[in-house]
């Protein structure tokens, strides 16, 4: 295997996703205005219904919203690779020397930082809203997005790569995306859910984003961060690892 | 060496077969066409030349390396310019090419010297750095021939290089071409259902019909293959019998209700085979051309509904 060449090729496709995504400014925009519209109204909303006591609800959906962030743009950004093979664009890259292998971690880098530097802006306003933040759990924070990231991209490109065609792509945001946000704990705590509930739940691996993120930035949480995070790493290795069979298999 | 070398490729898709068992030699150097309507199975047979599609069976081999075993090298070895446009829009023109540069290694050095020398091939150089959204299809489809070339290929693969375009510029893409296959030694293959331009352009050219060669030669050869000029008649009662008896007659046959007769000399016969004839409606004499030698080896004309029914094939297959 030859380094500069995998390199090279990692940046070209990284460089695109970049490009295309600094391109179209309506897509940043929403996507980071739409945690926002739920923290705001939805927050504020059900807060005002929170008997006196609970605690900030505001406080306590923001960790949610990171995750959310992560899951609505990271997931979406992945899939949109069955977009690529619709403009054609996926042939031009599948007929270079680069290995399928090679184009999987290309893609998922473009789209990682497509779906982190909005993670990250949002957990900046999270600092201009007052969220308790330290530096270490800002750091920690960080490290979570980027790891959860990972997984949710995979598991968009995934998707993808089994979809002929865009038409099937609405179906992603309700058979996924919402289940996958819906489940994870985001809006609400899952201590006291019926059981089969909280057996979906804990099959989500966006619940331990949630939960991790839940114990650097307001120190609750059901697990501690170390082991959110290696369950959610855990879930990165497998769609990895899946992900770069799927893109092997890709047809055209 | 060959460029190319096929043996009984197949490429099927449950009952259909969209390539059939093709036998094929290219040469290094050679300007090879392949010509057929729509859904003959010319993009099916590029798309495996190419490594995108698997083969059922059979064997390919490009540059000297197996599709199926070496699609690396394969890919190494060569450029193409598919059917539909496939350069990303929201990218400029340079951006395009930078990507592709990178993604064949090309030393970091030689990209920005590499990249102005295609441009300069197909006269982009003004518009490079505007996105590829504003260019017209025929800019988008030079943009594309010199992406192409960028890596320098040995071999230059071109699926329909001129469709959707207009006339004038499908001279214009053509002329490209062909000032390229003179500038830069290598070996193109060019899909076409345009028979003008592949019998202007080509070296030698396969006709291809449902996923079969039903004729290889070159284009001079096709042609005279046909036996002379072509005269079409048209009238209720014509002396069918006494026509076919005449020495410089050398096959009729019937064509959207007219009759077409393969003739020796038709400028000095033409007044016997009218007055043979009788009563004559309609007549019509003419030099062949690959239209008619595509008749001549099919039975039908190129362009007739099937061309229509061909093409949606080939969208729904694409989509």
């Amino acid at each position: 295997m030859n380094i500069r060449k995998v390199l090279k090729g990692l940046y070209a496709l990284w460089f695109r996703e970049f490009r295309v995504f600094t391109r179209e400014k309506s897509r940043i925009i929403s996507s980071v205005c739409l945690p926002l519209f739920w923290y705001f109204i939805f927050g504020n909303g059900v807060g005002s219904a929170m008997p006196a006591g609970a605690g900030n609800y505001q406080h306590f959906i923001f960790p949610g919203f990171l995750a959310m962030t992560i899951i609505f743009t990271g997931l979406f950004a992945g899939a949109y690779i069955v977009w690529d093979k619709k403009i054609d664009f996926l042939k031009e890259v599948l007929i270079t020397p680069l290995s399928r292998t090679t184009v999987f971690f290309g893609k998922a880098m473009g789209s990682m930082t497509d779906a982190l530097i909005q993670s990250y802006f949002l957990l900046l306003i999270g600092i201009v809203l007052g969220i308790p933040f330290t530096l270490s759990s800002i750091l920690l924070s960080m490290l979570m997005l980027f790891v959860f990231a990972n997984g949710l991209i995979s598991l968009g490109l995934i998707i993808g790569s089994f979809m002929e065609s865009p038409e099937g792509y609405g179906l992603i945001s309700s058979f996924v995306i919402y289940p996958i946000f819906l489940l994870s704990g985001a809006l609400y705590p899952l201590d006291n859910l019926p059981g089969w509930m909280k057996l979906l739940t804990r099959l989500d691996p966006a619940t331990y984003a949630v939960d991790g993120l839940r114990a650097v930035i307001l120190g609750t949480s059901s697990m501690s961060f170390t082991a959110n995070l290696l369950v959610v790493l855990g879930f990165d290795v497998i769609m990895m690892f899946v992900g770069t069979w799927a893109f092997k298999r890709m047809k055209l | 060496m060959e460029s190319i070398k096929t043996i009984e490729l197949k490429k099927t898709y449950g009952e259909i077969k969209a390539v059939d068992g093709i036998n094929l030699a290219v040469g290094e150097g050679e300007i090879f066409g392949l010509l057929g309507p729509n859904g003959a199975g010319k993009t099916t047979l590029l798309m495996m030349l190419s490594t995108l599609l698997k083969p059922t069976s059979g064997t390919a081999i490009v540059n000297g390396f197996n599709v199926v075993t070496r699609p690396d090298k394969v890919r190494e070895s060569i450029g193409m310019v598919f059917q539909d446009p496939s350069s990303d829009t929201l990218l400029s023109g340079y951006e395009n090419l930078k990507l592709h540069a990178l993604m064949y290694n090309l030393p970091l050095k030689e990209i920005n010297k590499k990249i102005e020398k295609v441009l300069e091939l197909v006269d982009l150089q003004k518009r490079q750095h505007d996105v590829v959204k504003k260019y017209s299809g025929g800019m988008r489809r030079r943009l594309e021939i010199a992406r192409g070339l960028l890596h320098e290929p040995k071999i230059f693969f071109l699926d329909e290089p001129t469709l959707g375009l207009d006339p004038q510029t499908r001279q214009h893409i053509w002329t490209y071409i062909r000032a390229l296959a003179e500038k830069i030694k290598m070996t193109i293959i060019v899909t076409t259902h345009y028979m003008e331009e592949a019998e202007k352009l080509c070296n030698r050219i396969a006709i291809i019909d449902h996923g079969r060669i039903v004729a290889l030669d070159s284009p001079e050869n096709l042609i005279h293959a046909t036996g002379g000029d072509i005269v079409s008649l048209k009238g209720q009662k014509l002396n069918l019998k006494e026509l076919e008896s005449l020495t410089f007659v050398k096959g009729i046959k019937i064509v959207e209700g007219k009759f077409q007769l393969a003739v020796e000399n038709a400028g000095k016969n033409l007044q016997e085979i009218l007055s043979t004839a009788g009563e004559v409606e309609f007549v019509k004499v003419h030099s062949p051309d690959l239209n008619d030698v595509f008749l001549f080896y099919t039975g039908r004309e190129m362009r007739e509904e099937g061309d229509e029914v061909g093409f949606m094939q080939d969208v729904t297959r694409a989509t």
